[in-house]
């Protein structure tokens, strides 16, 4: 019937076109970039190289989960730093979340005080700056710790100025050793990160619990449950819906903030990798390498809470 | 290209017009910059025409870079930033200040962020060289080493006694690498505990967290100088590194590292010459009256192009002695005995009294 459509109005090429035209330009864009970046960087003498990685890195390092010392080279040292990066944000994550369920179960507490010293908590830490507290943590708490003569000890357990010792600790030469030490540049960033971020999640389990209806609580008394029932069998399972989107948000800020570790002389990948773009002067390569390890560690991290996201969602009916 | 340098036009066009004064000031830059500056330094011509200098400075070290009690800034590298703002613009105070951590300052020179470093800076061969830092040093304007401090009733009285200790360090310096060498090479075993900040480190250090802190032994004199009782911490007498502090410009400017190159070599010239900021008029005059003393004259611009041929005006070096002395008086005021740092001068002397301070002729 009547004239054929042209070509420019065509409803299946059209979309096409646009999309090939959108593609092209994010193409031109990005060649463009690139090619200006490695004219630049030969201009300046700076061409990519990765030869650095296997020179000895020539520094200590703090603390270390694999054997490190200055005649390794320098990837070793990177993933030296990369584990201990790993070591804080793991043990961070199941912290914060703890903490985190505590304080956000707490703000619905029939018992007032508590209630209000979970809200007390949220409002006061999740307005200052990490970085505040972390040096809080660090320089206030921590480093007021009692020197290795003087150590609190506790059966198991023994806490100074050098770090904190659990499963057998034992003094040797004047200085304590166990098999499981942490040092205080860990416990400080740890403690920071537990704190802060889990002031973040109690908000995201407040929000989630808040989101089940009233009717269920009501539902659930009348046919007699308590109160601990309640909230395990019926809201939590309901509220986990809503909370764990949230948390992956919370659990990705975690990793990104472990980076401020440098600010308590924790030796993470952040700072492991500073010592090697100074001595080596390869900043585009190092910092390169760090964007892409935080950037594997959040995709990592998301997939696992988009993973468990799917199983709690799929109850669903 | 075209796009990018029209919108910073559009955007000097319309500061101008704004700004009827700016149009007076641009356009009497624009009549004097070009003639003596094109062919030269594309850095000194933007440092004119930007009207000031950019100085990459540490600004919390005591007697090198510092906001003293009336918010001025201070120190040894801070007249050597104020001895370069009056070679180039004729005026030691117009000097920007640029606050530079470790890590940050080889970035902020590469990227032209500031015209020089003069922050305790060791030279070294992977920090010129392209392959590295790929900067460009100028003369060292202060003979360092690495030292090592410890709190004065510790028992430690040497690096062996560090044996098992925790060491405080700031991450990113050359010390940093010094310690895990000088201590390797002894088969000393050690903890280091790397801080991005020497407030940091420092702090750390006081507060009993580790035996000893390790850095350039001119950084630990200047900051026991500020802690509650210097007296309670001593420097070990164990030298573990040669740390030849010296000021950085980019690779990609050589005519500008001749600027600095020359304005620091006119601090130990003029010392060696004796002339100082309370002498330099009787000089001036003494040259300007006596066509014999041909090297004074020279030197200090009386005759022959020599500021010129830099692309500094005729007289840079009386410039540069009017704002902040001659070497000697730069130290003394600074870091020497009559300062709270009270450092020795040592290497620091010129080649004549038994130092390493030399300047090459000016001729």
């Amino acid at each position: 019937m009547g004239a054929p459509v042209p070509w420019w109005r065509h409803r299946r090429l059209l979309p096409w076109l646009v999309q090939g035209v959108a593609g092209l330009g994010l193409l031109v864009l990005t060649a463009a970039v690139v090619t200006n970046l490695v004219r630049n960087l030969s201009h300046a003498g700076m061409l990519l190289s990765w030869r650095w990685l296997g020179t000895p890195a020539g520094f200590d390092l703090g603390e270390s989960l694999i054997p490190f010392d200055a005649s390794k080279p320098y990837w070793l040292a990177l993933v030296s730093g990369l584990l201990n990066t790993l070591r804080v944000v793991a043990a961070g994550l199941v912290g914060s979340t703890l903490v985190g369920t505590a304080v956000g179960v707490a703000s619905f507490s029939s018992n007032i005080l508590l209630q209000r010293l979970a809200r007390l908590y949220v409002a006061l830490i999740r307005n200052s700056p990490l970085l505040m507290q972390l040096l809080f943590w660090y320089f206030i708490v921590f480093l007021s710790l009692p020197a290795d003569q003087a150590a609190i000890q506790l059966p198991g357990l023994v806490l100074c100025r050098s770090g904190l010792y659990l499963i057998q600790p034992h003094l040797h030469l004047g200085q304590w050793q166990a098999h499981l030490q942490l040092s205080i540049e860990f416990m400080a960033l740890f403690t920071g990160l537990v704190i802060y971020s889990g002031a973040f999640i109690a908000e995201v389990v407040r929000g989630g619990i808040a989101s089940v209806p009233q009717g269920q609580w009501e539902a659930a008394r009348a046919l007699g449950l308590k109160p601990p029932q309640i909230l395990r069998t019926i809201v939590l399972p309901q509220a986990l819906r809503v909370i764990v989107p949230g948390l992956n948000n919370q659990y990705i800020s975690l990793a990104k903030n472990s980076s401020l570790a440098l600010a308590c002389g924790y030796s993470d990948l952040y700072s492991v990798a500073e010592t090697s773009l100074n001595q080596t002067g390869r900043a585009v390569e190092v910092v390169l390498l760090v964007l892409g390890s935080y950037l594997l560690i959040d995709l990592l991290i998301s997939a696992l809470m988009n993973g468990l996201n799917a199983f709690v969602q799929i109850k669903e009916r | 290209m075209g796009s990018c340098c029209g919108g910073i036009d559009l955007r000097f066009l319309r500061t101008t017009l704004t700004l009827g004064s700016a149009v007076l000031a641009t356009l009497a830059l624009g009549a004097c910059a070009p003639s003596d500056s094109t062919g030269f330094s594309p850095r000194l011509s933007a440092v004119r025409s930007r009207g000031v200098l950019l100085c990459g400075v540490n600004g919390k070290l005591p007697g090198f870079s510092f906001v003293d009690a009336s918010g001025t800034y201070r120190g040894l590298d801070v007249d050597i930033c104020r001895a370069v703002a009056a070679a180039t613009l004729g005026n030691p105070e117009r000097v920007d200040y640029r606050e530079l951590n470790p890590a940050e300052r080889f970035a902020a020179l590469a990227s032209g962020e500031v015209d020089l470093l003069s922050r305790n800076t060791s030279y070294s061969l992977s920090r010129e060289a392209r392959g590295g830092n790929n900067l460009s040093f100028a003369p060292v304007v202060f003979y360092d080493g690495q030292g090592m401090l410890v709190p004065q009733g510790s028992g430690i009285q040497q690096l062996r006694d560090l044996q098992g200790k925790t060491i405080c360090v700031i991450s990113g310096t050359t010390s940093e690498l010094n310690l895990a060498n000088s201590l390797r090479q002894k088969g000393i075993t050690y903890t280091p505990l790397k801080y991005q900040t020497a407030d940091q480190a420092f702090a750390s250090y006081l507060q009993g967290r580790c035996a000893a802190i390790s850095s350039d032994r001119s950084g630990l004199a200047a900051k026991r100088s500020s802690f509650p009782d210097p007296a309670a911490h001593r420097v070990l007498p164990a030298l573990m590194s040669k740390e030849p502090l010296a000021p950085a410009s980019s690779k990609a400017d050589p005519a500008w590292a001749d600027v600095l190159r020359w304005t620091i070599y006119a601090l130990f010239q003029a010392e060696e010459l004796g002339i100082s900021r309370s002498t330099l008029d009787a000089r001036l005059a003494e040259a300007r009256a006596d066509p014999n003393q041909a090297d004074l004259r020279r030197f200090l611009g009386v005759e022959g192009d020599f500021g010129r041929q830099l692309g500094l005006a005729p007289d840079f070096v009386v410039q540069v002695i009017r704002a902040t002395g001659h070497y000697g008086e730069i130290f003394a005021r600074n870091v020497g005995m009559g300062s709270p740092i009270r450092l020795e001068r040592g290497l620091n002397q010129p080649w004549s009294q038994g130092g390493l301070l030399v300047s090459p002729p000016f001729r």
